[in-house]
């Protein structure tokens, strides 16, 4: 096979491809901004005869779309500051403070991330239950605090953090939180970010957690409210379509943004460990 | 003094037991072993204030309802304890003989077993096809293709379920219109429960193989190029390289990647959720589908609780098994 065949075939593969990953994307924006009714002809067309954005506006008008957009960003921010600063002090003290056990900590900590978080779930409602948390953004924000991937994730950058930085600042009289918060964190920025954005996606994309512990829909997230949303409306097409858009373009424009970041996220997580 | 900390990263924070001789002086502890922390050590100290909150976090919210799970599992625990928690008895493990008994967790253990046996290889295999493509020495616009192919990763599951359960719709879906166009009938995807659970997988499929792809490309980078070209020159084609070079080569990855599948394809629940609830005839109810209307529909939140001890115990078991078969394999 020459070379010039070989590079069309493999970039008509890498065109089909993308093609048929990126469709079911353009197509949810293409029938969201179809008038009423014409996503459900036969056969359905490609693009709206008359784009509108009527339904994205009965989204906010009457579904309450802005509630629970503002209820997930919330509930997102909250999570990805307290678990980053939580996650950040304890990474880099497995990395860079000794103590005893330490080593013996982590192992456990790392053994339990085969546990499925679902094991937790029903005991975890009761416990939310007990503390008077069910029905609040403190029942989904309190239990996301802090996690072991974070953790894990903050102390394999730190451990490059050169001994001798901290030293230097111990020597010159800065307390312990000093050197943490001046010297380490500044370091530890570009894991930072990526720990940042995986947990803002994460927590935007959780579903069966919130779908628990938050029963009242003034609290609902997007997911949640989404998925309650489908189950009135089935036939209304174009506005569930406009309603998904809502719902999964913040959390895409982020990556698209930052993606390089993400992507480390995955190496770090990944293949190093 | 100073330039000895300066180059000795235990001094000053431990003393550690193969600290320099020149800490020795220090060493007035009569006890037989040097403790490998000081108390007055300052480092430790904050070392414990470092991390208290997260341990407190994981501890509280994870620990212990993983534990009080194993617990409630060997109890009755239903609506009437979830009013008045005395009523609850332990019953040792009768929702675990419950189950085995149950038609409705099998159908459950079958429908799961479906989904990670033939979704699992089939993702696995489309993000190392998708990996190769994008890797190869002849692409251009690679960081394009590799942006494109992961963009379902990061989108919400809840919404492209949505959009997917629409592209399957019976009557005017897309799908349906593109295999008419060469001559298939229609078929209801979501309605049949011979189609269901492949319809759902098709959606997982997509959503996930970027995931694995970007892992399967930068196992593919550590490929030795010089492999390729000894084989090239010894006469070997595409598929003996393949074969005989990129898969050994990637045994590690493969590991990886097979065992974080398989317990994320385990966890199928949004899924089935938003696009079928569970139906048709319950085809496409998962073991967490069954945890969740047990304990969160019904109330029964100790037998809930043994059906995710079970689905844990599976996943450990799965996951011993590759370890076994990928470790045996040449």
């Amino acid at each position: 096979m020459s070379r010039r065949l070989a590079t069309t075939l493999l970039h008509g593969a890498l065109l089909v491809g993308a093609a048929l990953t990126a469709f079911p994307l353009l197509w949810m924006v293409s029938a969201s901004l179809m008038p009423t009714g014409e996503a459900s002809a036969f056969p359905p067309p490609r693009l709206p005869s008359a784009p509108t954005i009527e339904h994205y506006l009965a989204l906010f008008a009457r579904a309450d779309m802005g509630r629970y957009l503002l209820n997930s960003a919330l509930v997102a921010t909250a999570v990805t500051l307290v678990s980053l600063f939580i996650n950040s002090l304890a990474g880099y003290a497995f990395a860079k403070l000794r103590f005893r056990g330490r080593e013996r900590l982590f192992k456990a900590l790392l053994a339990a991330l085969v546990i499925p978080a679902q094991v937790a779930m029903l005991p975890l409602f009761l416990e939310m239950r007990a503390l008077g948390l069910v029905n609040s953004y403190a029942g989904v924000i309190v239990p996301a605090a802090a996690s072991i991937f974070g953790i894990f994730l903050i102390r394999q950058f730190a451990l490059s953090i050169p001994d001798s930085l901290l030293e230097a600042a111990r020597i010159d009289g800065a307390t312990e939180f000093e050197i943490y918060w001046r010297v380490a964190l500044p370091l530890l920025r570009p894991v930072l970010v990526t720990l940042a954005l995986f947990t803002f996606m994460g927590s935007w994309n959780d579903f069966m957690w919130p779908l628990i512990v938050l029963t009242d829909d003034d609290l609902y997230t997007l997911p949640v409210a989404l998925a309650t949303l489908t189950r009135e409306r089935v036939q209304d097409n174009e506005f569930m379509m406009a309603g998904a858009v809502v719902t999964t373009l913040p959390v895409l424009v982020v990556f698209l943004a930052l993606q390089r970041q993400y992507v480390r996220g995955i190496m770090l997580g990944g293949v190093k460990g | 003094m100073s330039t000895v900390t300066h180059t000795d990263e235990d001094l000053a924070t431990t003393l550690g037991p193969p600290a320099a001789p020149a800490s020795a002086p220090q060493q007035t502890d009569p006890g037989p072993r040097w403790r490998p922390s000081l108390p007055e050590s300052a480092a430790s100290r904050a070392a414990l204030f470092f991390i208290a909150p997260s341990l407190l976090v994981i501890g509280g919210f994870f620990f212990l309802p993983v534990a009080a799970a194993l617990a409630l599992s060997l109890t009755d625990f239903d609506l009437y304890a979830l009013a008045d928690p005395g009523t609850a008895r332990f019953v040792g493990l009768k929702n675990y003989v419950e189950l085995v008994g149950d038609p409705d967790f099998w159908q459950a253990l079958r429908n799961t077993a479906y989904f990670v046996v033939v979704g699992g290889p089939l993702s696995v295999a489309v993000s190392l096809g998708a990996a190769i493509l994008v890797s190869s020495k002849l692409t251009k616009w690679k960081g394009l293709w590799r942006t494109v192919f992961f963009a379902p990763v990061v989108t919400t599951l809840v919404a492209v379920a949505v959009v997917w359960r629409y592209l399957y719709n019976a009557e005017y879906g897309l799908l349906n219109s593109a295999l008419g166009a060469v001559g298939v009938p229609a078929i209801d995807w979501l309605g049949d429960p011979v189609w269901a659970m492949p319809a759902i997988i098709g959606l997982a499929v997509w959503k996930n193989f970027g995931y694995n792809m970007i892992i399967f490309v930068a196992g593919l980078a550590g490929v030795p190029e010089e492999l390729y070209e000894a084989a090239q020159l010894d006469g070997a084609g595409w598929w003996a390289r393949f074969r005989h070079i990129t898969v050994p080569e990637l045994a590690p990855t493969f590991l990886f990647v097979g065992v974080i599948t398989m317990i994320g394809y385990f966890q199928l629940f949004a899924e089935p959720y938003v696009m079928t609830e569970g139906g048709p005839l319950r085809a496409t109810v998962s073991v967490v589908y069954l945890m969740y209307e047990e304990g969160f529909k019904w109330w029964n939140l100790g037998y809930a609780s043994a059906v995710a001890f079970v689905l844990f115990a599976l996943m450990m078991v799965g996951t011993l098994i590759q370890l076994r078969l990928q470790r045996s394999d040449p």
